[in-house]
């Protein structure tokens, strides 16, 4: 075991990765330092008030005075050409009119396709209606469900472990790989009796063993610092991202497999990573693409790793229940390793 | 005794729209325990040769032979018995010398342990040193242990000692004669004349990929006719090289620039002669100086060219 080249030169690779401490920080403190700049700014906080105009008219104060006794509205009385001015400028959300007619009614003047303003259309028309002796049909009251899985944090985490697993995967061997041509150290391998796939599952090996501590970082941090929890299995959370790194580390090495110059890695890993970094639903679920464009983004391995990640995280569903996204990252990893193999420069 | 290499009518074309040729029908025949150098200028195709030779180039045509085995066919026993320092390898830094050969060891079936490939290099005592922190001559070093933890029959050298200072060049030789005593073989290339003199057995020159003369440094040297070269310049004209082919001894004469340059076999006779001769005609030397005769001597005299140079002046 121990005089064996694939543990030989696993080993090697993580022992140079260790020795590299601008490459540790990238690795681990990178993803928990986005982790908390996003936490920071998506953190939980009370909503925000309904902003409401009340324009100047013949039952504006009556609306004034009903609307400023709750809480939650923000009331401000203006002149009509200041209130269409704070409307379009999104500076309030509704604007109460006078109505036009003797007996003492209202209109709203606001853009329904802001949800904001549907929403302040509804309280503020609820509060005036009571005000004017609209008696409820029964009886109802509110009570609070804080539980987490719903919040923006809950559906980042899982993101940025595949950001982590996409990026470790492509740019952890795209570079040593490439560095490592230029070195003439592949060739020197080359010139001994040493097997290539050894050589190239001995670095893709080493990738694995670095995400562990990579990934554990992030998931623990997040739960300390969030509360954010993984619903599903760990264990089949483990193998999700274990082989995810699988078939990134099988892309890093095919893009890594011709090129001779950092720069020109850097490129061919930039134009492979920008689809997914766009398209794969990191920051914001890629659902929100056109249905047309649906299969092609599915196809992608990193949406195939999110869903499944997310699916098993966040909804607590079993591993069994993604077998399309694991056959995606399946296909992927082969394939790239075995055409990686295949046209590997090694001088 | 069988042969470690046997290399017929080797060419190597590289393709573009100039197409060279690197190697152009080289034929090489190396006895088992010999070291065997490879000396030619920059260019001249023996990094090509001994790349090819090494299983990392493929030939454009041409057999070759490793102790009786060829590539293509058992590559992995090949790969086995050959010990191999490449022109230039930037080994990891980050690893210490102890680890690199570790890594090394583990890709061959048996082999020494990395102490002892470490002893052979004189290099014990950075044992636990990191590769970042070496000397030029302690990396050279450390990458003939890298050949050497294979244990194998044939090692290759290409330009083992470029770029080393004196010291560090001597420490090497002595490593690849301990190795050749052994009976073991060594295929060495430079352009360096003094280091194909000291350290081989025989030797190849090389140029424009084909051998253009073989057999040992003194064989090759006696070649010339003349143990000694008088090399002069004088003050004024040039025009006396006929005059200087009848001198006692005078083996062959080369002009160079203002530089004369005598092959002779008996300085104490050709000398005084030559100064004679110049002091009839009234010619004043500018300088003068005499030395043994060596391979870049039979270099020039085959070539009109230095090692040196190149093939920029051909």
């Amino acid at each position: 075991m121990k005089n064996s080249p694939i543990f030989q030169l696993t080993l090697a690779r993580l022992r140079e990765f260790m020795r590299e401490p601008e490459t540790v920080f990238w690795v681990f403190g990178f993803p928990i330092l986005m982790t908390i700049l996003l936490g920071i700014a998506f953190r939980e906080k009370p909503a925000d008030k309904i902003a409401v105009d009340v324009q100047d008219g013949a039952y504006a104060a009556d609306a004034e005075s009903v609307l400023q006794q709750f809480e939650v509205f923000k009331v401000t009385r203006c002149p009509e050409s200041t209130c269409r001015l704070r409307l379009r400028t999104n500076k309030t959300d509704l604007v109460v009119v006078s109505g036009a007619g003797s007996s003492a009614a209202f209109d709203y003047l606001f853009d329904p396709t802001r949800s904001e303003s549907l929403l302040a259309r509804r309280q503020v028309d609820d509060r005036l209606q009571r005000a004017r002796g609209r008696q409820d049909a029964f009886a109802t009251s509110d009570r609070e469900f804080k539980e987490p899985g719903g919040r923006y944090i809950d559906f980042l985490i899982p993101g940025l472990v595949g950001m982590g697993v996409m990026m470790g995967g492509l740019m952890g061997i795209g570079y040593v790989t490439v560095d490592m041509r230029i070195r003439k150290l592949l060739k020197r391998f080359l010139a001994t009796p040493m097997k290539k796939t050894h050589f190239l599952i001995g670095i893709m090996l080493s990738r694995l063993v670095f995400l562990i501590p990579e990934a554990t970082i992030l998931l623990v941090f997040a739960w300390i610092a969030f509360g954010v929890k993984i619903y599903g299995s760990i264990v089949s959370t483990a193998f999700l991202i274990l082989l995810g790194s699988f078939a990134f580390s099988g892309i890093g090495l095919l893009i890594a497999s011709r090129a001779k110059t950092l720069e020109a890695v850097s490129g061919l890993m930039n134009m492979s990573m920008l689809p997914m970094w766009i398209l794969s639903g990191i920051f914001f679920s890629s659902s929100r693409y056109p249905d047309v464009t649906q299969p092609f983004i599915k196809l992608l391995p990193l949406t195939a790793l999110l869903n499944a990640l997310r699916a098993v995280m966040i909804d607590g569903a079993s591993v069994f229940t993604q077998t399309g996204p694991i056959a995606v990252l399946v296909v992927w990893g082969l394939m790239t390793f075995a055409i990686a193999l295949r046209i590997f420069r090694w001088q | 005794m069988p042969k470690a290499i046997i290399c017929r009518q080797l060419y190597k074309q590289y393709p573009g729209k100039l197409p060279v040729d690197a190697v152009n029908g080289l034929d090489l025949e190396i006895e088992t325990g010999e070291c065997f150098g490879l000396l030619g200028p920059n260019g001249a195709g023996k990094t090509t040769t001994i790349e090819i030779l090494e299983g990392l180039l493929d030939s454009t045509r041409g057999d070759v032979e490793i102790h009786g085995m060829k590539w293509g066919q058992s590559d992995d026993d090949i790969r086995q018995i050959l010990g191999i320092s490449l022109q230039e390898t930037r080994l990891s830094e980050k690893l210490t010398v102890l680890e690199t050969l570790t890594l090394f060891r583990s890709f061959y079936r048996q082999g020494i342990v990395p102490t002892e490939a470490l002893a052979r290099v004189s290099l014990d005592e950075k044992l636990g040193a990191r590769v970042g922190k070496l000397s030029g001559g302690q990396k050279q070093r450390l990458a003939v242990a890298c050949a050497l933890i294979g244990d194998p029959k044939l090692l290759f050298m290409d330009e083992p000692t470029t770029g080393l200072d004196p010291q560090s060049r001597r420490q090497l030789w002595d490593i690849i004669r301990e190795f050749k005593e052994t009976g073991r073989t060594v295929l060495v290339t430079t352009h360096y004349m003094d280091e194909a003199e000291r350290l081989c057995d025989r030797v190849a020159v090389v140029d424009h990929g084909k051998v253009i003369a073989l057999g040992s440094p003194r064989e090759l040297i006696a070649s010339l006719g003349g143990d000694h070269v008088i090399e002069f310049s004088l003050i004024h004209g040039n025009s006396l090289v006929r005059d200087l082919k009848t001198l006692p001894t005078v083996q062959s004469v080369r002009q160079e620039d203002n530089i004369f340059s005598l092959s002779v076999s008996e300085l104490h006779v050709a000398l005084p002669a030559l100064l004679d001769h110049l002091r009839h005609s009234n010619l004043e030397l500018a300088d003068l100086s005499t030395r043994h005769a060596s391979l870049e001597d039979v270099f020039v005299t085959l070539t009109g060219r230095h090692l040196r140079d190149g093939l920029s002046t051909s």
